[in-house]
Order: structure tokens, then sequence, then C-alpha cells
């Protein structure tokens, strides 16, 4: 089929969509490259709209174009069917085929695809996954992380050209899913596939996104870079207790004495628990706006090791009382949450000059 | 001994090997007609599918005489399907053995359809959309997830529909009558020797299906068991 260059790498939707208690109405381009994040509460269409791509679902009008190629228009009454769409679907549950061991189940996708460039080999998946040890068992005997380790691979065996993972993790349990997550980030760096990655955790998406879409009550309610769309706190599932920004910085150096790495992001230095790798190393730091709080002058004799310059952006007040600090630090910007009554006893506004401490830092590894 | 002498030696044989054959070709029209038919039974959600599914059980209500009698009247040489029969093939569908395997196609029905039915639901969408997100067609994914899936489903209905037909009565005699080795089923044979008081030829015959319907439920019951285990 004739593509257009400017559609390549491109995932364009257009849906509408109703059933009885709820309607579908998207219009939105995601980058067929990285992992696209479609974050919001559950019930807001983000499965149904996972389905609609996968062509599990049909909208009752609307347009998909994958790559150049339209995979559904209803309007010229075409909809490519669902084994006809190069996509691997990464189900909540596991979904293994019971009667078939492992190997089989990771089988039967490679089966039925024609080999293509860019899919891996089934050596290649089995190395990535960790699933070595596996293929003999019955996906009965697995737990939660191993049989979505499994679905991960038979998805990407079947030579996709993009991989949907609705809520993958869900069904674990906390303690497993570092069996899962470390695995998906690999996917990204190690295969190059274009993810969208369904999920309602914050922390989820924080981890492993580049590009982030919202979603409530059937709308994307705002697009964009991660680091971008988390500042969007008027965005009503952005606001709460998860309310937080994402920094990307760079190893400098680690003090074994004390245990901590020294960072630079964004030209701000600073220093996070644990040693995460050799100078240069890329980390992803996650700032919660709970665990930032404000000073007017430098604080001393404090227990906090991060106190950063920084200035207030814009300050957006909410309904509890509270008000969130858009603060400019370096060349990035982090959240604090204050109450209004300190905002108003520092005479806090736009343009302030303060200090921002930083309680803690979620450090997440590279993503390369 | 040849078959010539066997059924001389003991003429119910031919009765025997009647039922069986009956048995075996209705089970395989059944299995063949009755698997799409339960699949859009467990699937569709048509307002028609409560009718559909009624008719599909009534045999298991209706007295056999009240079914034979209809197909009777269907299947005679002036009925919708037997006239049409007539001119086809110059011969009648009534008293003959084409008319019993159609008879006990309708008859064994539910036999059929009841357990592939629930096997399709109980089995749901979700190892089916996993397969055709991998790149399975349709009928590619019934054949390679529903079918080995549903295993214990089409045994069930396998065995019943076999071991209903071999039992049937009723429906039988109406349709077929009582000509030997054409339509003369073992159900029939026994009938004849109680009436004419011969109970020795009747225990025999009896015992032989008794001990039969005993065996293959047993299997299935057996088999079942083992197949759900490694499910």
């Amino acid at each position: 089929m004739h593509s257009e260059p400017q559609e390549q790498h491109r995932l364009n939707i257009r849906y509408a969509l109703k059933r009885a208690a709820f309607s579908l109405d998207v219009d939105v381009e995601f980058a067929m490259r990285g992992i696209t994040g479609v974050f919001g509460p559950s019930g807001a269409g983000k499965t149904t709209l996972l389905r609609c791509i996968a062509g599990l679902e049909r909208p009752d009008s609307g347009r998909l174009v994958a790559n150049g190629s339209v995979w559904e228009d209803t309007d010229a009454r075409v909809s490519r069917a669902v084994h006809k769409r190069r996509i691997g679907y990464v189900f909540q549950e596991a979904r293994l085929f019971p009667h078939m061991d492992v190997l089989g189940n990771l089988r039967y996708g490679q089966k039925r695809s024609t080999p293509v460039e860019s899919a891996i080999d089934l050596e290649q998946a089995v190395a990535l996954l960790g699933l070595g040890s596996l293929l003999g068992r019955a996906p009965a005997t697995l737990s939660g992380g191993e049989a979505q380790r499994v679905a991960i691979g038979r998805a990407l065996l079947r030579g996709p050209e993009l991989l949907l993972m609705d809520e993958p993790l869900a069904a674990i349990d906390d303690a497993r899913r570092g069996e899962v997550l470390p695995f998906i980030e690999k996917l990204h760096t190690d295969v190059g596939v274009p993810i969208v990655y369904v999920s309602h955790n914050i922390d989820e998406i924080c981890r492993i996104c580049d590009q982030l879409a919202v979603m409530d009550n059937g709308r994307i309610s705002t697009q964009g870079n991660l680091q971008t769309v988390l500042l969007q706190t008027e965005v009503a599932c952005l606001s709460g207790r998860e309310a937080g920004a994402v920094l990307d910085a760079a190893v400098e150096s680690y003090d074994s004495s004390d245990k901590l790495t020294h960072v630079v992001a964004g030209g701000s230095g600073l220093w996070v628990p644990g040693e995460t790798g050799p100078a240069g190393t890329a980390l992803r730091l996650r700032v919660r706006a709970d665990d930032v709080s404000v000073c007017l002058e430098r604080p001393r004799g404090t227990s906090i090791l991060n106190v950063l310059d920084a200035a207030i952006e814009r300050i957006q007040k909410e309904s509890s009382g509270t008000a969130l600090l858009h603060l400019r630090v370096g060349s990035n910007v982090i959240l604090a949450r204050v109450t209004q009554r300190s905002c108003n006893e520092l005479s806090l506004s736009p343009g302030t000059n303060l200090y921002a401490q930083v309680k803690s830092i979620a450090v997440r590894n590279s993503l390369g | 001994m040849s078959e010539e002498t066997l059924i001389t030696g003991w003429p119910d044989l031919a009765s025997l090997v009647l039922s069986f054959k009956l048995a075996a070709i209705t089970t395989l029209v059944l299995l063949i007609a009755g698997t799409p038919l339960a699949w859009w039974l467990a699937n569709t959600r048509s307002r028609f599918k409560p009718a559909i599914q009624s008719l599909v059980a009534l045999p298991i209500v209706l007295p056999p005489t009240v079914m034979g009698f209809y197909l009777l009247v269907l299947l005679g040489p002036y009925g919708a399907i037997g006239s049409w029969w007539v001119e086809l093939t110059g011969s009648t569908l009534t008293f003959s053995f084409t008319g019993l395997v159609i008879a006990s196609c309708f008859y064994s029905l539910p036999f059929a359809v009841q357990p592939l039915q629930g096997a399709f639901e109980s089995l749901g969408s979700k190892e089916i959309e996993a397969a055709r997100t991998l790149g399975a067609s349709s009928p590619d994914a019934f054949f390679s997830i529903v079918v080995p899936l549903s295993a214990p489903g089409f045994l069930t209905a396998l065995v019943l529909s076999f071991a209903h037909t071999l039992g049937e009565f009723g429906v039988v005699l109406m349709v077929g009558g009582n000509i030997p080795g054409e339509t003369r089923l073992i159900s029939i044979a026994i009938y004849d020797h109680v009436e004419s008081l011969n109970y020795a030829a009747a225990h025999v015959l009896a015992l032989t299906l008794l001990g039969f319907a005993f065996l293959i439920l047993l299997t299935m019951f057996v088999f079942n068991r083992r197949l759900r285990r490694h499910a």
C-alpha cells in the first residue's frame, strides 16, 4: 500500500464508540517509537482504546493509520482483521495456552508470521526475557511474573511493528513485579519495538515511558513528552497524591563511604541513595510534590541533603487548602506541595526565588 | 465362519451390526453439523437464540413417539423432505436406513450440541483473542485453540450421541419399522423377542446393550477426568 513518508513512525487514531454506559472519543497521534504510556483512572477507556487498535473491538466510526497503512477506516469500509495487523498484545492476565508448554506458546505466533528483519529469534527472546529454564514447563506451573514474561516473549516472536501492553503488571503481586518491569524496559532498548503501555499506576508510567497520554472519561485529556505532561497538574489524575516531576540525570560520582551517588540533572547536582552505575550512566529520577518543601532562606542544620536553588514559575491552588508550586531548578521544573497558609505567610508568588528541599528521590535505572 | 453363516447362526447379529452402524454414522454427522451450531449458540447475541436452543433441546422432553410421528410425516413420500427425496432418488425415506439416519440426527441432536455449547461457553474468548493477536485466523484459532481446549466437551458429545442413538426405540420404530437387515435395530429386536415371549434371546441382546452402555460411559468419565487434569 502507498504510504506517505510523513506518516512513517506514526500511529494516527481517531475513534468514536458508544457502549451502554461508556463512550470513547479520541483523536490522537502516537509516535511509533519508544514507549508511549496511556494513563488514567479505571474505566477511562484505556483498554477499549488498545482493543480497538488491535482490532479486537470495532469503533462505531473512525480511522486508524499505522506507519502509513490504513488498518481501519469506517468511511471507506476498511477494517483489517486482527490476525493481519502486525501487533503484539500483552493482556493483563498472561493468557498462555494451557495445552502447550512454554516453548509451544512462544512458537505459536512465530509460526504464523512471515519472518521480518526487525523480529528477534527464539534464542534472543529466551535470553532477553530469561526464559531458558522455563521452556519445558506447563503454563499452570509458572508464577505470575514468569507467565507474563512468556506472554511478552510470545508477542515479540510474532515480529510486531507495534507492541500493545494492557496493564501487564496489574495481575501480579507487588513482590513479583520486579520480575517483569526490568524486562519491559529492556524491550525498548534491546529490541526497539515501539510500545503503547496502558496503566493506572503512575510509578510504572514514570519508570518506563517517554511519551504520555492521559485518558479520562473516554477522551485523551493531554498528551506529549512525559516530563511535560506530568507538570500539567490541572489534569485531575495528575494532581493527586502522585503528583510529581520526572528528571533525566547522569551519574557523576559515587561516594562509597556514605553510599550516595552524585548525579547531575539539568545543571543541578543531587545526591541519590545507593550506587547506581559508573559515571555517565543515564538515570531517571522521580520527585513527588509531597516530598518537596520550600524555604525563603538557605536552610541550615537540615538533615535534608538536596537543597536546590529554585524560582517559582507558577502557583496552582488546590481545593484541599494546598497549592502546587511549579519550581524552576536549572533547566528542569519540579513540583512542590505546600499549604495555602504557607503560601500567604511567605508571600510566595511567581518569580520568588527560594530553596527547594527534596526529602526523597526515587531513582529508576537507565533507559539508555 | 463367514458373516453369512454368523448371521444365520445368530440372526440378531444383523440387528447389532445395524445399530452400531447407525450410531456411528449419526455421531459423525452430528459432530460435523453440531459443532458450528453449538459454536453459534455459545457466541451469539441474537434474539433467536432462546428459540433455537429450545428447538435443539426438544427431543429431550418430547415422547419419542411424538417426534417419530412428525418425522414419519415429514420423511414420508408426501412429506416436505420425503417427497423431494423420492423425486431425487426414486425411493422413499421412510422404512429405509437413510431415513433412520436422518431421524436419529434430529433425535440425538441435543446430546451432541449441549456438551459442545457448554465447553465453548466455559472456554470464553480470552485464549482465542490471544491467538488472533498472534496471527491466527478465526478457523486457525478454532482448530489450534478451541478444539484441543474443548476436548472433554467433544468426547462427551461423541459418547452421548453414540450411546443415545444406540438405545433409541420409539422414533426408529415409527420411522423405520422392522425390516431385518435394513431397519431392524437392536432395541426393536428386543421388543420382538419379548412380544414372542423369547426371554432368553431378549436377555442376550439386552445384556449386550447394558454392558456396552455402561462401558462407554465409564470410558468417557475416566477420560474426561484425565483430560481435565491435563488442561
